[in-house]
């Protein structure tokens, strides 16, 4: 039985002579909500597209759902879906046309069924029939996630899940996340710059700087380890490398 | 049928359904497939009409340039055809969602050929067919010699937009302008309205070399003599064959770089 979702062992990138992932190790347990914390040019990008197949490693390995990502990414891409703010949907599909097209592609079965149900779950029966390039932000949001549950992914892989979205919006978003999650055991992984959402949903966070793993571990003992109140404190004590965060790497 | 099998068409059906719906929800596409080649064929027609008037015309065949015309656009659709159908998805910015979904990239290529044969049909399909009205002349008439000269046409067009396609890929949409151009060299080389005796003698080996040329030399003695040269057909499956071959070759090695430099989400950028 596999117990991980995810497995990066001893994992390299480096583009000519840029390092973006130095030797980066680490493992997800199945059915938990994890993230990963950076800053910019940090290798959260480059590390969730080669846990997609999007960009293979220089070395390493990748495991996902027990199955060797490099060699048989085909194997296990039915069961994992992605979402991102930086990848669309065609804009002048209807809202409907994209997610039957989706739903072929993953070969759902008894697509009509599952994309009603999604609809109706994540509140979008009113613009079905609108096209995608016509749709707010936090619509556009909401089919983008409906298309990434439309295989009933085991993990699902979401780059800032709810960036620019209103409160409410993002709310509504975490919620039905959690509720999948429950519902599925599936595992979550996502890159987010918000903290407050780490904090409310993660139950482990994967700190980077400079390509490498710098802290792992869940919100509330980070804060402890830190003296910190707010994952916002530990993000930017790990960012400037303060006096609160050599402590914490015992340095 | 095995499970797998049944999926990969499915995944290759999807992605016809995709484009289906951009164009039954997009007039100027539909449009730009019959406008061109219906102005472009009218052209020939007069200009053909017009040879014929003149102090031996008559080796003009009836038809000869506009039936030379729809040929080259076959040629010219079928690749812009593959290479539209890619840039489409990088228009939409959804190439990210495409590539890590089961959709592998033997049938993203299959995908694009055969999306490229239906839009060739349509566009020249319609040109075609308004060639009697306007001129009298139809050139289904070849009957399954128009067969071979569309499978070879429409062979060698694939092998364009491949290559096409692999540049985009590999140097981003910088490279965009040669699914209007690259294809443009071939057109005075395979000697689409005058024969390849024509040319200067170095550059007729190179024209040889070509699957089109045999199409056009070939076309140009049906109409003549009415005879169909089988030798002419099968040179030309054979040089596609190695031509469809090496851009495949040149595809899935643009994939395996853009994959190796994480291009796969920034073509377009």
């Amino acid at each position: 039985m596999c117990l991980n979702a995810i497995e990066f062992h001893d994992v390299k990138k480096s583009y000519a002579h840029i390092v973006a992932v130095a030797g980066v190790t680490f493992s997800i347990a199945q059915g938990s909500v994890s993230a990963l914390l950076g800053g910019n040019g940090a290798g959260k990008t480059t590390l969730l597209s080669m846990l997609l197949g999007l960009v293979t490693p220089t070395h390493g390995q990748i495991h996902v759902l027990g199955t060797d990502m490099l060699r048989h990414r085909y194997r296990v891409l039915p069961r994992i879906s992605f979402m991102s703010p930086y990848v669309d949907l065609p804009f002048r599909l209807t809202v409907l046309q994209n997610l039957t097209f989706f739903a072929q592609l993953y070969g759902v079965s008894d697509t009509n069924k599952r994309v009603a149900k999604l609809l109706n779950e994540l509140n979008l029966e009113p613009v079905a029939r609108r096209h995608y390039g016509r749709l707010s932000a936090g619509q556009r949001t909401r089919v983008a996630l409906a298309k990434a549950l439309l295989n009933a992914p085991e993990l699902l892989v979401l780059d800032e899940p709810t960036a620019s979205l209103d409160p409410d919006t993002a709310d509504f978003m975490r919620r039905y996340l959690l509720d999948y999650r429950r519902e599925k055991n599936a595992t979550i992984l996502m890159a987010s710059h918000n903290m407050v959402e780490v904090e409310r949903m993660c139950e482990r966070v994967i700190i980077l700087k400079a390509g490498r793993v710098v802290d792992t571990d869940a919100p509330t003992a980070l804060l402890k380890k830190y003296g910190r109140e707010t994952l916002e404190q530990v993000f930017l004590d790990v960012a400037r490398h303060t006096r609160q965060a050599s402590v914490a790497h015992g340095e | 049928m095995s499970r797998s099998l049944r999926l990969s068409l499915l995944r290759i059906y999807a992605i016809h359904k995709r484009h289906y719906y951009l164009l039954r929800g997009s007039w100027p596409r539909i449009a730009e497939l019959f406008y061109w080649p219906t102005v472009q064929m009218i052209m020939w027609g007069f200009m053909n009409q017009y040879l014929m008037q003149r102090p031996g015309g008559e080796l003009i065949g009836t038809g000869m340039l506009i039936a030379a015309f729809l040929l080259w656009d076959i040629l010219f659709r079928s690749q812009l055809g593959v290479s539209l159908a890619f840039f489409e998805e990088i228009y939409s910015r959804n190439l990210g969602y495409l590539f890590v979904s089961p959709l592998r990239p033997h049938e993203l290529v299959c995908s694009l050929l055969s999306i490229a044969v239906l839009r060739t049909l349509l566009g020249v399909g319609v040109a075609a067919w308004l060639a009697t009205p306007f001129y009298g002349f139809s050139i289904f008439d070849m009957g399954w010699a128009l067969v071979a000269f569309f499978s070879n046409l429409i062979f060698f067009g694939w092998a364009i937009g491949l290559a096409v396609v692999a540049m985009v890929m590999r140097y981003g949409m910088g490279a965009e302008s040669l699914a209007w151009a690259l294809v443009f060299i071939f057109a005075p080389i395979t000697g689409v309205y005058y024969p390849v005796a024509i040319l200067p003698a170095w550059l007729q080996p190179i024209s040889w070399s070509l699957p089109p040329t045999y199409v056009f030399e070939g076309l140009r003695e049906l109409i003549t003599t009415h005879q169909f040269n089988t030798a002419h057909f099968f040179y030309a499956v054979l040089l596609n064959a190695v031509y469809l071959s090496l851009s495949i070759i040149l595809f899935m090695i643009a994939f395996r770089i853009a994959r190796k430099h994480g291009l796969l989400l920034q073509i377009g950028e």
